[in-house]
């Protein structure tokens, strides 16, 4: 096999709370090929995010860092590289788009300007053509009237165009690794269906590397080749996609699972009573003990679950999950 | 269009609030005891009761009050706000004298208090918990509370007497004669120094405050995360995306404070003797020559609304969403 174009391993990332600090990245490592599109799915407050905001390099400033692991990209150490090598990087070979096409766009500049600023970034390139370019962009993006839409400001746009404009931003230097941190969250379902359309065609189209991060596990069936499972700032489960939604091993990836309502045949049936995983993801205190952090909300807890962290193990092909009882569930 | 329409009803409503300050002023000076045939009685070291009655009947001030008031308003809209009695000149003559100094001295020192309360706090919201954000902060509570006229006696004592950089008083030194515009300007920007530190003194604290809180709120906001995650340079992201957000609750205060900044006025130019609207203010309040007074709050209204205006039309600039109808 190829060398991996992204390689995260034994990642740890502090964060100091007024409680002190806590490791809201614990020992995560995974691989992202070339091409290819891997998600993290797993409720709110499970390191998904701060893994992306690490590979970024954008970790909260003075609150949260990088204490242990490495991140390879490319060929370099990216937690070695200084503020002006990252910088170069970012927006460039890796971009980000994020979950609030509401805010994220700056609010005093037209969305021309936003676009063709990376541009000028990152390529030598002039600013009529950086303009030009933008237009290009917009219109692969599919908004329609792009050259004039570009004079626009971010208030005249819809949610669902904004997060468009995001996405022209983010892939505008045709980045190596796309990172999407729940795209879709702040928008309604017609337009989800269509961002997920957009992202999966552009991705054929320019062969980038996707990271989805979401909670939707339909998008991710439908998405990626692979997942990773993330449950208290630890790696629960990772695998090919077909692998965990059709066999899950970790108790929590069978509870996201079974939390995906069905779509009935007829209105008139009769519905099933919607499940859910029980309690809350613990506090951030609990994080980095020597458990299962899952076991507050797990039927199949035993002594063990409580005394020591999980070890990984492996299944057929490499689906792995971080459980004491992956192998007999 | 849209922003002619706009502006045309503004000026309409301000012509209203001008009418209705004038309206304000004239009931507020006749309420007050005492007027200018008292004081002219008592210049002249007393006087019978009915040489009294005469200067009133001269000056129209036995007419009924709403005579009176009508006749007032009849003559500023005429851009006559009358004669007064202690300058034995035109009002108008008097004000257009002063008014230049003052709108240099109220300018001057609304640019200086921007510009450092801005630079002030974006330094500070950069490093919210370091050396220079604390001595912003405690800096800013001093200017904040220090009386504008001890902070400008101090100034005298420091940078004229112990230290003479600066001139004590005046705006011009009448010892320089056949100057060329030069020398003169040279002289009139030495004269404005004190006076100009001291004015903006006050408000470089409120401007820092305020930039500092808005500066760190927006440099958390969603949009300044985009520009890092583009990977644009520090300092753009700082100037060019926060900067211009940040701005806008400064400029909305800077044109609120400027009916302030024309009040402070009148006491530094009394401490400084600076030939504005603010000495003659309280030359003509001590005379108690109310067309003099009654001019200067129009003036001062008028300078107020205008100001108001400007910063409406500033924000327009700044922020495309400022009186967008979508």
């Amino acid at each position: 096999m190829t060398e991996p174009l992204l390689k995260v391993q034994n990642l740890r990332v502090e964060l100091t709370t007024r409680n002190g600090t806590a490791p809201v990245i614990d020992d995560v490592s995974f691989e992202l090929h070339a091409g290819e599109n891997l998600s993290f799915v797993g409720e709110s407050g499970c390191g998904k995010s701060m893994t992306a905001l690490a590979i970024m390099g954008l970790l909260p400033e003075g609150i949260g860092r990088i204490t242990a692991g490495s991140i390879m990209f490319d060929g370099q150490e990216l937690t070695e590289l200084s503020q002006e090598r990252l910088r170069r990087i970012r927006g460039n070979d890796i971009s980000m788009i994020f979950q609030e096409p509401m805010t994220s766009l700056n609010p005093v500049y037209t969305i021309g300007e936003q676009i063709v600023e990376v541009l000028l970034a990152h390529q030598s390139i002039s600013r009529a053509d950086a303009w030009a370019e933008a237009a290009t962009l917009l219109d692969a993006v599919r908004i329609p009237k792009a050259r004039e839409r570009l004079k626009d400001y971010p208030f005249q746009l819809s949610g669902g165009q904004r997060q468009r404009v995001m996405i022209a931003i983010a892939l505008a230097c045709k980045p190596k690794v796309l990172i999407a941190d729940e795209p879709t969250t702040a928008l309604d379902v017609t337009v989800q269906a269509q961002i997920f359309d957009l992202l999966r065609d552009l991705r054929q189209e320019t062969g980038t590397s996707i990271i989805l991060i979401t909670h939707d596990m339909g998008a991710v069936a439908e998405m990626a080749e692979r997942m990773i499972v993330m449950y208290a700032g630890r790696i629960a489960e990772i695998g090919a996609v077909d692998d965990i939604i059709g066999t899950p091993r970790h108790p929590y990836t069978k509870g996201l699972i079974s939390c995906v309502p069905h779509v009935l045949a007829h209105v008139t049936d009769e519905k099933q009573p919607l499940t859910e995983v029980p309690g809350i993801v613990p506090s951030l205190r609990e994080f980095g003990k020597d458990q299962c952090l899952f076991a507050s909300r797990c039927q199949h807890r035993t002594q063990q679950c409580l005394t020591a962290r999980p070890q990984s193990v492996n299944f057929d092909g490499a689906q792995s999950a971080d459980c004491w009882h992956a192998g007999t569930l | 269009m849209n922003f002619l329409r706009v502006t045309i009803t503004r000026m309409a409503y301000a012509a209203l609030l001008l009418v209705a300050v004038l309206i304000l002023n004239f009931t507020l000076m006749h309420l007050a005891p005492g007027d200018v045939a008292d004081t002219i009685a008592q210049s002249a070291g007393g006087i019978d009761a009915e040489a009294l009655e005469q200067i009133r009947r001269e000056y129209g001030l036995d007419q009924p009050f709403i005579v009176q008031l009508g006749g007032y308003i009849g003559r500023v809209l005429q851009f006559d706000l009358g004669y007064s009695f202690f300058y034995s000149r035109p009002v108008t003559d008097l004000i257009l004298d002063r008014l230049p100094a003052t709108l240099l001295l109220v300018i001057a020192a609304q640019i200086l208090a921007l510009t450092v309360g801005v630079v002030f706090g974006v330094i500070s919201a950069r490093k919210p918990n370091g050396i220079f954000s604390h001595f912003v902060t405690l800096a800013s509570l001093v200017g904040y509370s220090a009386p504008v006229f001890w902070t400008g006696l101090l100034m005298l004592v420091m940078f004229s007497l112990i230290l003479p950089w600066f001139p004590v008083a005046g705006m011009r030194d009448v010892t320089i004669e056949n100057g060329n515009i030069f020398i003169h300007t040279v002289d009139v920007a030495r004269h404005l120094v004190l006076p100009m530190v001291t004015l903006a003194s006050i408000f470089v604290a409120l401007y820092s405050r305020l930039s500092r809180a808005s500066m760190i709120e927006v440099l958390g906001s969603d949009y300044v995360r985009t520009a890092k995650a583009k990977g644009l340079k520090s300092n753009q992201v700082v100037y060019k995306h926060a900067l211009k957000n940040a701005i806008s609750p400064v400029i909305t205060l800077a044109g609120l404070q400027l009916s302030a900044i024309v009040s402070g006025a009148v006491l530094v130019e009394t401490v400084f003797s600076w030939p504005g609207l603010g000495t003659l203010a309280f030359q003509s309040i001590i005379a108690r020559d109310t067309p003099t007074i009654l001019g200067i709050l129009f003036f001062s209204s008028l300078v107020v609304i205008v100001g108001n205006q400007v910063t409406d039309l500033v924000l327009r600039l700044v922020d495309p969403r400022v009186g967008s109808k979508k």
